[in-house]
């Protein structure tokens, strides 16, 4: 069912991608539609898979992760939504679901999919944003080289 | 989700966790054999790529006679921990979930006064386990009572099978004031975890037990129960304790001292 | 055996339109009301951590209950081969399903997360009496409406007694596990008790023929068709039967509770300590929804039509009460976790919890009533259901 789920995200999102597309072909770029503000990562230079990958396969690396973490106590760090925080929430507002630009909100408002990670996951990481430099060396880098993930 | 095998140590988090990498790269074999073995040894340094293992069973020693009257450390420890609003600073009182609380007791008769801290206690045969239609309210292979919030509906069936008034539902949106560890959220039911987030780390306690020791009490002991080297097993071992409602017969992983 | 025709109700009169509007007006409200519960979450609500489930489950339990006691007149036809009844059975039947729906659709929009209804659908954890509810209903539904095709479809009434039985035992199943809901529950003096299962069982014999009789009696009166005494009489004496049932197993259930010393505080609270709780259940339950209807329909009074109509409203309203007072006054008694003791605590141990339902409460519970009497009236409308006459002329054919 969640399969189910999942695909038909996919192909929400492709077809809005799709459409959107369409219509930035008439319009002149400041379109009606905002595209997203994919904003560069606060820290690391690339992500734990490839980008566009990720674009297509975040939803299952997490959903993935997120039963294995909390049904049976793994917590490895690559595929871990806390992760995605740390790196990827705003400069700005410290968030990656707070403001209209934030990484998370831009790209699903955009795609009209509603997720509710955050109605119970914070948005923010761990701590101040400050504690976490732009240049700090993510961890599940670290991870990668330590071969600590499964 | 292939990424490279585990088991080369270049940075372990703790010296227990190295020692730990080493033995397991030493003995990897062994380790798939008879997993049990090892993991007693291992209980507080666990890897982030094992997962729980039912050779633990992680449970709590709470002595009455130590508990102060008028102490709640523990409730606020727990509150800091894991981000839940205090009840005295909430708007809605009644509808404020509470992990854990001070309950004070007295005997009608004998005006005899005992206070203790009251929380989920984790039974090893949960009541809130077994009425859950989306199987939601679990058991971890350690012991742990939880609830997945992934797929909890908000039928709060479990809150009206627990012995013990342990779970909450959370009433209102939390408006991102949750813990980046501590996920929790409006519409689910949830309760004590034993800190499951600390457990995991390898802190080898509790938010409240840290706290009780701190203040000098050491009404709490929290450890591994089936760990016969363990302070919670020797303590238990010398200590008489009383399970509350041991007639529903739900082996409990709270035991009480001095009830 | 003579036969019946069943007709459409013509449902074009203005009157037909405004008893649409009216309901639908409510159908509204619970929708707006289920709107803000989501919106805001259950804070806005009466509903805390002490009182879990409130009016919502009052009305979602008590519609579910009728629901499979609104099928037995279906069943006295074709499972009991009572002629008479065979003209009344389609209404029977799709009362039941509407009830039904009613119910549910309260039940999974109280939910805290309503928006994963899904999970509820895909997730199940077997050793749940939920879980098997779940089933149970979709069962029901799919039962009920086999049933239904049976007697709408001469194509397919060979089945019908089939169908019946089947719905039948069903329905006696899913009340089982209605009522098993609170049964199989150990945490609270006033549930962990079998008895819950068959009083449940008789209980939603006498709520479903009360809102059957009163539906009937509704149905025939605006449309202007002829009904008879004979199908009223003849039905308000088994309705006092069931009453006077109900009336036996709530005295067991509650002297079996009293004989434990462990439940005796809590059945007192009942009983005898609970201030509203307990004039709820003497004056709504005992005397309103079981002493004067049973007098009403045993004496002289239920000769006459109103008088019936009056009874089988006030059993409406003591089953209401009922299930009020067996859900929230169960919960309103603090849970026992130290026997003999005195417990304080800020988690309001050791006190009554006190419950004030609030208005979304309210018109949610409403909206699912007024969802099961427009499904009705719509269904009347589309659907050959109601005999053209049921006059004792046309009735007294039937028997021979």
């Amino acid at each position: 069912m969640t399969r189910l789920l999942m695909v038909g995200a996919i192909v929400l999102t492709t077809a809005a991608v799709a459409w959107a597309g369409m219509e930035d072909d008439d319009e002149p770029r400041s379109g009606r539609v905002p595209r997203p503000v994919i904003t560069e990562p606060i820290k690391g230079e690339r992500c734990v898979e490839d980008e566009a990958y990720m674009r297509r396969n975040h939803m299952k690396l997490l959903d993935h992760h997120r039963d294995e973490t909390v049904l049976r106590g793994i917590r490895t760090k690559k595929y871990s939504l806390k992760e995605c925080i740390n790196c990827h929430a705003s400069e700005k507002t410290g968030s990656v679901a707070t403001a209209k630009e934030d990484f998370c909100v831009s790209c699903h408002s955009y795609a009209a999919v509603r997720i509710d990670c955050f109605d119970c996951h914070s948005t923010k990481p761990q701590g101040p944003i400050a504690k976490y430099p732009p240049s700090a060396e993510p961890t599940h880098y670290k991870h990668e080289i330590d071969g600590g993930a499964q | 989700m292939n990424e490279p095998k585990p088991m080369s140590d270049n940075a372990p988090v703790s010296p227990e966790r190295r020692r730990f990498i080493g033995a397991a790269t030493a003995t990897a074999a062994g380790l798939t054999l008879v997993p049990g073995v090892m993991l007693i040894e291992v209980a507080h340094g666990r890897p982030d790529d094992q997962a729980a293992s039912s050779a633990v069973r992680w449970g709590m020693l709470v002595d009455a006679n130590q508990c102060a009257t008028g102490c709640d450390d523990c409730v606020t420890a727990c509150s800091t921990e894991n981000g839940w609003t205090p009840v005295a600073e909430s708007t809605h009182p009644t509808q404020a979930p509470q992990w854990i609380r001070k309950l004070e007791l007295q005997d009608p008769l004998t005006q005899m006064e005992t206070n203790l801290p009251m929380m989920c206690q984790h039974c090893a045969e949960p009541p809130c386990v077994d009425v859950c239609p989306t199987g939601a309210s679990f058991k971890r292979a350690d012991g742990i009572v939880l609830v997945n919030r992934h797929t909890c509906i908000g039928c709060r069936y479990c809150m009206m099978a627990c012995p013990y008034k342990a779970r909450s539902l959370v009433h209102e949106s939390l408006n991102d004031t949750q813990k980046a560890d501590v996920p929790r959220g409006i519409g689910c039911v949830e309760s004590c975890t034993f800190c499951v987030q600390k457990v995991d780390r390898g802190d080898g306690t509790t938010a409240c037990v840290e706290a009780c020791t701190a203040a000098g009490h050491n009404a709490l002991v929290f450890g591994d129960m089936n760990d016969p080297e363990s302070e919670i097993s020797k303590r238990l071992r010398e200590l008489p304790t009383k399970q509350v409602r041991a007639d529903l017969n739900l082996n409990l992983g709270v035991r009480y001292h001095g009830i | 055996m003579a036969s019946i025709t069943f007709r459409e109700v013509e449902g074009s009169s203005p009157k037909y339109w405004m008893l649409f509007g009216f309901l639908g007006l409510f159908v509204l409200f619970g929708a707006l009301a289920w709107n803000s519960m989501h919106h805001h979450g259950h804070v806005i609500t009466g509903m805390n951590n002490q009182i879990v489930w409130g009016l919502p489950h009052v009305f979602a339990v008590f519609l579910i209950v009728a629901a499979s006691g609104a099928l037995n007149v279906a069943s006295i036809a074709s499972v009991f081969n009572k002629p008479m009844y065979k003209p009344l059975a389609p209404l029977s039947a799709i009362l039941a399903l509407a009830l039904m729906l009613g119910g549910l659709l309260v039940l999974v929009l109280d939910l805290g997360r309503s928006d994963r209804l899904i999970v509820a659908m895909t997730h199940f954890n077997f050793k749940s009496m939920f879980t098997w509810n779940v089933f149970l209903y979709s069962g029901f539904f799919a039962l009920v409406g086999a049933y239904l095709w049976t007697m709408l479809d001469r194509s397919v009434k060979t089945y019908s007694k089939a169908a019946g039985t089947a719905a039948f035992i069903w329905r006696l199943t899913l009340t089982t596990g209605t009522g098993s809901l609170f049964g199989f529950l150990i945490a609270r003096e006033l549930y962990g008790s079998s008895m819950l299962a068959p009083m449940f069982i008789i209980m939603s014999f006498a709520y479903g023929l009360a809102i059957y009789l009163m539906v009937l009696a509704a149905a025939y009166a605006w449309t202007g068709r002829p009904l008879g005494d004979a199908v009223m009489l003849r039905l308000k004496t088994l309705l006092a039967v069931f009453i006077a049932a109900v009336l036996y197993f709530v005295v067991v259930y509650h002297m079996t509770l009293l004989y434990f010393a462990s439940r005796q505080d809590a059945v007192a609270f009942i009983l005898r300590d609970g201030g509203m709780i307990t004039t709820l259940f003497w004056v709504g339950q005992i005397l309103i929804g079981s002493v004067v209807p049973l007098v009403i329909l045993l004496t002289a009074l239920g000769k006459q039509r109103m008088w019936i109509m009056v009874a089988c409203a006030l059993i409406i309203v003591g089953g209401i009460v009922q299930m009020y007072v067996t859900i929230i006054g169960a919960q309103a008694f603090p849970l026992d976790m130290f026997p003999g003791m005195i417990e304080k605590s800020s988690f309001f141990d050791g006190q009554i919890h006190h419950y004030s339902p609030s208005m979304p409460e309210l018109f949610l519970g409403l909206g699912g009533v007024a969802i099961a009497l427009l499904v009705t009236t719509f269904a009347v409308k589309v659907l050959r259901l109601l005999p053209a006459s049921l006059d004792d002329a046309t009735v007294a054919k039937l028997e021979h």
